[in-house]
């Protein structure tokens, strides 16, 4: 590669380097920054604590935070992963009105999520739609009946709207990558004597996997982190991560911005660290094939 | 409706897999197919159902189904005279506008070295750009905040673009790599050997063979900063009223009505990328939005 080449390209990726290592880059590490205490603009690192850590990670409110984030998000995301595969399978078999089901399928591709999160509210909250419907049905006699849905320990209205906006958004990549295979492996393997079962699991999913990993990383990154459907559909608290932090942000106490951005970076250090545990396990898992 | 029915794309594959048995569990696998196919139609249509209800209803009480009396009353309070909801579209509507156009100019050439060459460090570039769509980035939020109050940007529409940019650039490069790892240069030196200057060569070969990239890149980039709710409120110190806001505070107070109509009023630029991908859906289903993201 020549200098000449070298350049072009170094200038090609400047304004988009520049713009991520300015506000990203720098958005972290001031933000690292205030989380122990130092004061960015003194220029030196002179009273730095880690008191904040301390305590966040000394309190049950965070932990059980913790428990929960981790939850919904590898639910989320699990979950996504396999009805993406069985839907996306689904579709490229023939069927009554195939063509208006896969046009139906990608519209929560483009979506805002938070008209989604409020649409569950509406539908799935103890006076919702669906309460209503059982109410009618005779399965419950009053809205206190409908199991708890919404703003529950567990977050499953918040799993739901990710699975709603994501199932779609992988099993559009699933379908990409079934078509972009010329031979129909699955059918050879099937001529050959394989059961629908050992196709699928030996020369399907193998095909698969490594296409929709970095669709992985982003569910789950983005469930870990995000913070609008957990507002809107989490409890107050304990509730995940982002809106604890957010919370501690805002509140008027001296400790609350600190330990605001703690809970904040952790968040940000975790996913990365397990992120890059996460490829690792993939590429030795592909390399073993 | 039927006419949409009776068109099935192609000749999708498995297809034989499905019918190759003709006994009577190839018959109830054929149903079962069916029926959970058209379960997937009614899940992705349900949500959506109470918010267009609420949005003409009057009163709503528990249990009722319908509506008890259908009212325009959310949509005359949201287009009254002095409403809140037409500053907030417009503020939102710029704010996006901008924010899309400036991540289509960092994008077109962080795509085109992602896409088009190899270099070493590339796995590192490509990490780096790609970094803020993996990292939650509430942390990095909470910090430019800081910044942006030393700096006088924060509490201001520039603030509240600036940072948007740090999740659409890295989405709109993504998008755009994939365009231009299928995309053919030597066009664009034959036109220079036909005397076309850099600016000509372009907007002449370039634009037009990565126009349906951009155009779908950009209508993403778009649904991203107008559908931010934490960076501008962070940013923008609740003084930036956008869309999401707004929606937030009605729900906040509890009025479905309002709140289903502002919903609905946010749909439409998710709307408009439907029926642009339906165009380029119906000539090859599947393959031409694998650039969606989110």
């Amino acid at each position: 590669m020549s200098l000449r080449n070298d350049a072009k390209i170094a200038l090609l990726l400047a304004p988009a380097v520049l713009v991520i290592l300015f506000l990203f880059v720098g958005g972290l590490v001031f933000g690292i920054l205030q989380s122990v205490h130092v004061n960015p603009f003194a220029g030196s690192l002179r009273g730095m604590k880690f008191d904040a850590y301390r305590t966040i990670f000394a309190t049950k409110t965070f932990r059980v935070s913790f428990f929960m984030t981790f939850y919904v998000a590898f639910t989320a995301t699990l979950l996504t992963m396999v009805l993406a595969i069985a839907t996306a399978l689904m579709l490229r078999k023939t069927f009554i009105g195939r063509k208006l089901v896969a046009f139906t399928y990608q519209i929560p591709i483009p979506m805002p999520h938070i008209v989604i999160a409020v649409g569950v509210l509406m539908l799935l909250s103890q006076s919702g739609l669906i309460a209503r419907i059982f109410y009618h049905l005779g399965m419950i006699s009053g809205p206190g009946d409908f199991p708890v849905l919404v703003k529950d320990q567990l977050g499953t209205g918040i799993i739901i709207v990710y699975l709603w906006k994501q199932i779609p958004y992988v099993g559009v990549i699933v379908l990409s990558i079934l078509q972009s295979i010329a031979t129909d492996y699955d059918e050879v393997a099937r001529s050959l004597g394989a059961s629908r079962w050992q196709s699928f699991r030996h020369v399907l999913l193998p095909l698969i996997i490594p296409g929709i990993t970095p669709a992985s990383i982003v569910c789950f990154s983005f469930a870990f982190g995000a913070y609008e459907v957990p507002f809107l559909l989490g409890k107050i608290r304990p509730t995940m991560l982002s809106v604890y932090s957010y919370q501690l942000y805002e509140s008027l106490e001296l400790t609350g911005r600190p330990q605001a951005l703690a809970i904040s970076v952790f968040v940000a250090l975790f996913v990365m660290i397990l992120v890059i545990i996460y490829q690792k396990v993939i590429m030795k898992a592909a390399g073993r094939r | 409706m039927s006419k949409v029915v009776g068109r099935v794309a192609g000749t999708p594959k498995g297809s034989a897999a499905l019918g190759n048995g003709n006994g009577p569990t190839a018959a109830l696998r054929r149903t079962l197919l069916v029926i959970v196919m058209w379960g997937v139609v009614v899940l992705v249509i349900l949500p959506l159902i109470p918010m267009i209800m609420w949005a003409f209803s009057e009163r709503w009480l528990f249990p009722t189904i319908i509506p008890e009396s259908l009212s325009l009353r959310p949509w005359q309070s949201a287009f009254r005279a002095g409403s809140n909801v037409f500053p907030a579209i417009q503020t939102s509507l710029s704010i996006a506008a901008v924010v899309t156009f400036i991540s289509i100019c960092i994008g077109i050439p962080a795509g085109r070295a992602l896409g088009l060459y190899s270099f070493r460090l590339k796995t590192l570039a490509q990490f780096f750009i790609l970094a803020p769509s993996i990292i939650p980035g509430l942390a990095v939020t909470m910090g430019i905040h800081i910044v942006f109050i030393k700096l006088g940007l924060s509490n201001t529409v520039v603030g509240v673009m600036l940072v948007h940019l740090v999740k659409t650039i890295p989405y709109m490069t993504i998008a755009l790599t994939g365009v231009f790892a299928n995309y053919n240069p030597e066009f664009e030196e034959q036109a220079r050997t036909l005397g076309a200057n850099r600016i000509r060569t372009f907007f002449l070969i370039t634009l037009p063979a990565i126009a349906p990239g951009i155009i779908t890149g950009g209508l993403f980039a778009f649904i991203i900063s107008w559908s931010e709710y934490i960076m501008t409120v962070l940013v923008g110190g609740g003084r930036i009223i956008t869309m999401p806001l707004l929606l937030f505070s009605f729900v906040g107070s509890g009025d479905n009505g309002m709140t289903s109509a502002l919903g609905m009023i946010f749909l439409i630029p998710a709307i408009v990328i439907l029926v642009f991908s339906a165009k380029y859906l119906s000539q090859n289903a599947g393959s031409s939005v694998n650039v969606y993201g989110k």
